[in-house]
């Protein structure tokens, strides 16, 4: 309830807060039909799309990071911190640029490879040997694999400056200037993650205590992972296709649900829905005040905010959980 | 070569390093044949690449341009064009892995190297607020790169502190420095007037690209005045059994950290203030040579030559493999990143 409170006045801000700054008033009656004057138009064309961008990618960042760190069992796991976003990005870049992809639905069909084959990719490097890999070679893996992808990503744009041009600040990860057209594609089928990551909850429950556990208990470990890992994929890819890589968003938010929530992972999931697009919303709220007349990206501003979590989190936790 | 390289490491390395006399005292035979491999194929790389380039010469005549006593064309392309990135990639390389080298082993941690704990883009942090303050120059960045890395370095030592340092826990607290301080680099260059950042941005990005005599050379003088800090390598092997150990040797061991801490410090400062940070050099480069070497500790001297081997070739790949020149360290990324997922991935094998 609360939350919905706060997602409300996080929408409300995000229409109401930037160069031009229209008082909360104004922006209902120009919701509701009533007003057409020039910040009308600012409001409908600007930053009504922008808006729906940010609950939907941040939506998606939240469940996705809250089902990694489900999956995996790691309290560090964010789809940005593990490459998955790097992926995603990667795939873009080439497909774009090399391919000669254009079009919503290619786009968002490369950002889903791209982020189905990285995480695929890290989690067998991360899970090789014979304890099953731990918590922190999961997460090496995957920084290493995103250095690798970033690293070629910005070699690709390098080459060609003029056809990668809007490239350089989509990997910042911003909501400004999205294309909305994505929305069509990418809206529903993260409606599909959602709903997948809330049906597999109760086995993701099971598996929170152990495969052998999870399947005495009657969970299928194996189908609940690989519908996990399709989530993640569905909503890592829409979230990096439609904003840029934005990291710490799925880190952060199933940490500050599950100390108010507990650890029943429906509850997580179903919290994350809803408070990840807060902090993306503020987030990108924020980077439209910080520095007038420009603006910061709202990846920039989680990662401030998210990098310090992470921090905490390390230090707080004994060094066999990790 | 890879598979050469695998060959190698996959022999038991007791059977290797036997001691044979050397000048001055005992080094293990394998190690040696690795150092002397090592820098051979360097010199034979620094050949190629002096070689390659809009105007393409052969290994002959890059040899006679650099021994030539007339200044004809060819050589001013050589000696004075061609020569300083050269050198310069073989020198920083080494420097970068004898850092890294020492780090690492202090840290007795592979992954302790100056790169992984955010130095870099620390620098890169204290450069971009020296020129935005002080305002461009070349004094300004190198001195701000310096204050910003190791402040960095300091941080994030303190922050991963807590009842003794943990590897993971230093390598997960600097990843997300990292993260914060590139935050804070891209605000302060979107916000910084268009001359400072374009010269930011060029520096950032770690490039061999703009050396020339006029830079190289105070870079070279500046490492030449630290290269007395190798005296302190046997306490440093004395460090590697243990503090306790090292005490009862006669070393003083907190002033001897200290000494290598700053000696290691200084090197990757000045590296990273010529050419801007270059990732993955210092912390690959050490264990790329101490798994050719087979020894136990960590060969400082074959770092150094492996350190500028890599450099060299990566600067190679930037250069001339793209239809644009890259900056170097985003190949060292890549490699490093690469290398990286093998280690992982090889560490993982042992286990089962």
């Amino acid at each position: 309830m609360v939350l919905l409170v706060a997602l409300a006045a996080a929408v409300l801000a995000s229409l109401a807060v930037g160069t031009r700054a229209i008082p909360p008033a104004e922006v209902l009656q120009i919701l509701l039909g009533n007003d057409t004057g020039a910040n009308a138009s600012v409001i409908n064309d600007l930053r009504v799309p922008r808006t729906l961008i940010g609950l939907v990618a941040g939506a998606a960042l939240g469940v996705s990071g809250a089902l990694i760190q489900a999956v995996t069992r790691n309290p560090l796991a964010d789809p940005g911190i593990l490459g998955v976003n790097a992926g995603a990005a990667f795939a873009m870049a080439i497909g774009t640029g090399l391919a000669g992809v254009t079009g919503s639905f290619g786009t968002l069909a490369l950002a889903y490879a791209g982020a189905f084959g990285a995480s695929v990719l890290v989690y067998a490097i991360g899970s090789l040997g014979a304890d099953g890999g731990s918590p922190v070679r999961l997460i090496l893996a995957g920084v290493a694999l995103g250095a690798v992808l970033a690293g070629i990503t910005s070699a690709i744009v390098l080459t060609d400056r003029a056809r990668f041009a809007g490239m350089t600040a989509w990997q910042s990860g911003s909501l400004l200037d999205r294309d909305v057209g994505l929305l069509t594609w990418a809206g529903p089928l993260v409606l599909l993650g959602l709903g997948v990551a809330l049906a597999i909850g109760s086995s993701l429950n099971a598996i929170a205590l152990g495969d052998d556990l999870a399947s005495a208990l009657g969970a299928r470990v194996v189908r609940t992972r690989v519908f996990a890992v399709l989530a993640v994929m569905l909503l890592a890819g829409s979230a990096t296709a439609l904003a840029g890589p934005i990291s710490f968003v799925g880190l952060m938010v199933p940490h500050a649900v599950r100390w108010i929530v507990g650890p029943d992972q429906r509850w997580i999931i179903a919290h994350s829905v809803l408070a990840a697009p807060v902090l993306l919303l503020l987030a990108d709220v924020a980077g439209r005040v910080v520095m007038p007349p420009g603006e910061l990206p709202a990846g920039i501003v989680t990662a401030l905010i998210g990098a310090p979590v992470l921090i905490v989190l390390v230090r707080r936790r004994r060094a066999s959980e990790l | 070569m890879s598979a050469e390289l695998a060959d190698r490491t996959s022999l038991d390395p007791r059977s290797e390093s036997l001691p044979v006399p050397l000048i001055g005292g005992w080094v293990p035979r394998r190690g040696v044949v690795v150092a002397v491999a090592s820098v051979l194929l360097t010199l034979a790389l620094a050949v190629v690449a002096l070689g390659f380039g809009d105007l393409p010469l052969s290994p002959a005549e890059v040899v006679q341009a650099l021994f030539a006593t007339d200044g004809g064309f060819i050589t001013t392309v050589v000696r004075d064009w061609r020569l300083p990135r050269v050198l310069g990639a073989v020198v920083f390389g080494g420097a970068l892995a004898i850092s890294g080298a020492i780090f690492q082993s202090l840290t007795r941690n592979p992954l302790g190297s100056p790169d992984v704990i955010g130095f870099a883009t620390g620098a890169y942090t204290g450069a971009l607020i020296a020129l935005t303050v002080i305002g461009t120059g070349a004094v300004s960045l190198s001195l701000g790169a310096l204050v910003g890395g190791l402040a960095t370095a300091v941080v994030v030592y303190l922050l991963a502190y807590r009842r003794g340092m943990q590897g993971f826990r230093l390598i997960i607290v600097g990843i997300a420095v990292t993260a914060m301080l590139q935050s804070v680099n891209l605000f302060l260059l979107l916000r910084a007037q268009e001359e400072v950042a374009m010269a930011a941005s060029i520096w950032g990005a770690g490039s061999l690209s703009l050396m020339n005599w006029g830079t190289l050379l105070p870079a070279v003088i500046a490492l030449a005045v630290c290269l007395p800090g190798l005296l302190l390598v046997p306490q440093l092997r004395q460090l590697e059994l243990g503090d306790d150990a090292a005490a009862a040797h006669g070393v003083d061991v907190e002033r001897s950290r200290l000494g290598l801490v700053l000696f290691a410090v200084a090197l990757v400062a000045i590296v990273t203030a010529a050419t801007g940070p270059i990732a993955f050099v210092a912390l690959a480069a050490p264990q790329v040579a101490r798994r050719l070497a087979g020894s136990a500790g960590i060969p400082i001297a074959g770092s150094a030559f492996i350190g500028a081997l890599l450099l060299l070739s990566a600067d190679l790949i930037a250069q001339h493999t793209l239809p644009v020149d890259v900056p170097v360290g985003i190949v060292t990324v890549v490699l490093g990143g690469f290398y990286l997922l093998t280690l992982l991935i090889q560490e993982a094998r042992r286990r089962t």
